[in-house]
């Protein structure tokens, strides 16, 4: 005898079409205007930062740089809808959100300027700084949902990767065990379509990737991910149900990568431009100006002066990155341990010296 | 008082260390209910629930993961390795993770995790359960690595580690976890870490091991005694980062050195240990510093592995020809 023991579905949502149009009636609890607004003015401002970045490299005032073009609807979605003492644990991609946490410009500047202070930030003490080694910040997130379950907060994590890390066993691992112990955690696929030069579908067979969730026992939503409203009505319903002990989450986010990998890399290699301009059509930051027009009376003054806004604090940054003194040679010892052990004071000693002496490489 | 095994003690240890500080949290697999397959968590899931001892789904990178998010959250985790053969996955996590996330927040986030594994060869176990790979652990700045060699070392040194505000990787040398027992005041009190231990004073040659080869090291000290050849007798204790202050000054008096470890040769710890006695202290030495220790071999199945740890005669034989050198 053969029955069938399991069945799944899983579901796209979205609520924008790609010029900006409601596709159908909104849920009631959908964000209001303010917040979406606040959330434009942080698209806007992660966008104008990934071009500056991007420009400082070019010039060599920056180290290699991984922009977010065109992913800003994900990153600032879910952000819209955590609390500030929810705590993030991010992938490297992830600017827009930690602006929205209250990691300040300089401090990305900072960090991707080769300053280890950029990851001392001084809002969102609790986030994780950003993870470059793939998938490895799921576990973290699993780890520090325990602590908050353990302690009983009423506080969730949300953890971020991309496509590709679906593939690691660290992003299985995390799954599963946030399902056996029903933490409180939403875990937000960035499925971008590239992995550097890997298309997503030489990534995994899988339908979806938003199905990984189902085989740890975790609920999960595909979601159109350039869809501003889409990603922060997910993202809120999750994080609510999570911090009411109601257990994990999956969000896949459908977006694109519209920049290169990082500035290190020349993604004409692998992919046309022509797949690349058609998905201008879908920009969320474009899609969601449309929205706020049309639903918010957005107007050109309102557009001119937030553009201009961003771009004073963008500069104001920019200024303030510039102008940081380095760091002290003993720094590379200073925060490696609580108390430096005394095997590695003579070492210590000898950077220091040799820093005084000017005897660096560069 | 009263006798305890080498395993007993870590039980203790982690006992008092979990009804003295709240934030302490053992996890691991099999570490609950069946209190781990060498006992070594035995007793905690009763008295602690299962809310600080956990087991975990069979995955070894995600207790490393996990113990990371824990400790940044200020929880002390504890956790436990089945056994050192199967610690590789964590690797990432614990070289990319552990080991610098204060430095990599500039101290904002911190790492006070426990990772303990028994390792080392002699129980004639399996295959992937005798590995003594601690140099690989020993080669990370941010990580430290503590190996006990008494149950009373045991006790206190596994408090330090667990009271230690950054990673420390625990590794119990399961061959003598039931050989040795010893009469110890369980007080509470954490040893210090960083430091060696000067087991036995001598004044002709410094026997240098940490972990089980302690046993056979002070077995070779006892002969070397009736060879009328005073041994002095250093527990390592923490291999990373090693307190050669006291080494050098032991071998600036006895003028000899024998590093004796079950690890494999090259690559050893008892490398570094000999690379800075010759930094050091080289015009001291009335002999070369020698070794004594595993192979550069695959730990070998139960029935060779009594010729591969290094052995009572093996150190004795290396002692007496730094001695005799001329």
């Amino acid at each position: 005898m053969q029955e069938r023991v399991a069945q799944f579905e899983v579901d796209h949502v979205g609520f924008l079409d790609a010029s900006g149009q409601v596709l159908e009636d909104l849920p009631e609890d959908i964000a209001d205007l303010e917040v979406i607004k606040q959330g434009y003015r942080s698209m806007v401002l992660t966008r104008l930062f990934d071009a500056r970045a991007i420009n400082l490299q070019r010039t060599g005032q920056l180290g290699t740089f991984p922009s977010s073009l065109g992913q800003e609807a994900v990153t600032i979605g879910f952000s819209l809808a955590m609390q500030p003492n929810d705590r993030l644990v991010p992938s490297y991609r992830e600017h827009g959100a930690l602006l929205c946490r209250g990691v300040t410009l300089c401090e990305l500047l900072l960090y991707w300027g080769g300053d280890e202070r950029g990851s001392d930030y001084q809002q969102a003490r609790k986030d994780f700084p950003l993870a470059v080694p793939i998938a490895t910040q799921c576990l973290h997130a699993a780890g520090v949902a325990t602590a908050i379950k353990l302690r009983s907060e009423p506080q969730a994590v949300v953890t971020v990767c991309g496509d590709g890390a679906t593939s690691k066993g660290d992003f299985a691992e995390a799954l599963n065990v946030a399902g056996v112990w029903q933490l409180p955690i939403l875990f937000v696929v960035t499925n971008n379509q590239w992995a550097i030069s890997v298309p997503r579908e030489s990534q995994s067979h899988a339908q979806t990737l938003a199905q990984k969730a189902i085989a740890a026992g975790i609920d999960c939503l595909q979601v159109d991910g350039n869809d501003l409203l889409a990603v922060e009505y997910a993202s809120r319903k999750a994080l609510e149900r999570a911090r009411a002990g109601g257990g994990p989450f999956l969000i896949e986010a459908i977006t694109y990568r519209m920049g290169d990998h990082t500035t290190a890399d020349d993604a004409r290699r692998y992919r046309d431009d022509d797949e690349v301009s058609s998905h201008w059509q879908g920009d969320p930051v474009a899609r969601i100006r449309s929205y706020l027009v049309e639903q918010g009376g957005w107007t050109k003054d309102q557009e001119e002066a937030l553009q201009a806004d961003c771009q004073v604090e963008l500069e104001r940054a920019v200024a303030d990155y510039l102008a940081v003194a380095p760091q002290p040679a003993s720094a590379m010892f200073d925060y490696l341990y609580a108390e430096l052990p005394e095997a590695y004071e003579g070492q210590r000693q000898q950077v220091i010296d040799r820093a005084a002496e000017g005897k660096t490489d560069e | 008082m009263s006798e305890r095994t080498l395993v007993e003690a870590v039980a203790l240890a982690l006992q008092h260390a979990m009804e003295d500080n709240p934030d302490v949290v053992v996890l691991g697999e099999d570490v609950a209910v069946n209190g781990g397959v060498f006992r070594a968590t035995n007793g905690l899931h009763e008295q602690f629930g299962g809310e600080r001892v956990m087991d975990t789904p069979l995955a070894e990178n995600m207790i490393a993961g996990l113990a990371i998010g824990m400790a940044a959250e200020g929880l002390r985790p504890v956790a436990e390795f089945q056994f050192m053969g199967f610690i590789y996955p964590a690797m990432e996590q614990i070289v990319g993770h552990a080991a610098r996330l204060r430095n990599r927040t500039r101290g904002r986030l911190a790492c006070p995790l426990v990772l303990r594994a028994p390792f080392g060869a002699g129980i004639h176990a399996p295959e992937h359960h005798s590995e003594s790979t601690e140099a690989l652990f020993a080669h990370i700045p941010g990580v430290r690595v503590v190996i006990p060699s008494s149950p009373a070392r045991a006790y206190g040194l596994l408090l330090a580690a667990i009271a230690d505000p950054d990673p420390v990787l625990f590794l119990e040398p399961k061959r003598i976890y039931r050989l040795v027992k010893e009469t110890f005041t369980p007080n509470r009190e954490p040893l210090p870490l960083d430091v060696c231990f000067t087991l036995r004073e001598g004044s002709d040659i410094t026997l240098v091991s940490w972990g089980a080869s302690v046993v056979e090291t002070l077995q070779a000290a006892e002969q070397l005694a009736t060879l009328n050849v005073s041994a002095e007798v250093i527990d390592m204790a923490t291999v990373s980062p090693l307190d050669m202050t006291s080494v050098l000054d032991s071998v600036v008096k006895t003028g000899r050195c024998v590093i004796v470890h079950e690890a494999a040769r090259s690559g050893g710890i008892g490398g570094e240990i000999a690379a800075q006695i010759g930094e050091f202290c080289l015009l001291d030495l009335l002999a070369p510093v020698q070794r004594v220790t595993g192979y550069d071999t695959v730990v070998p199945l139960a029935k060779m592995e009594h010729l591969y740890l290094p052995g009572v005669e093996q150190i004795v034989a290396a002692a007496i020809s730094a001695v005799e050198f001329e």
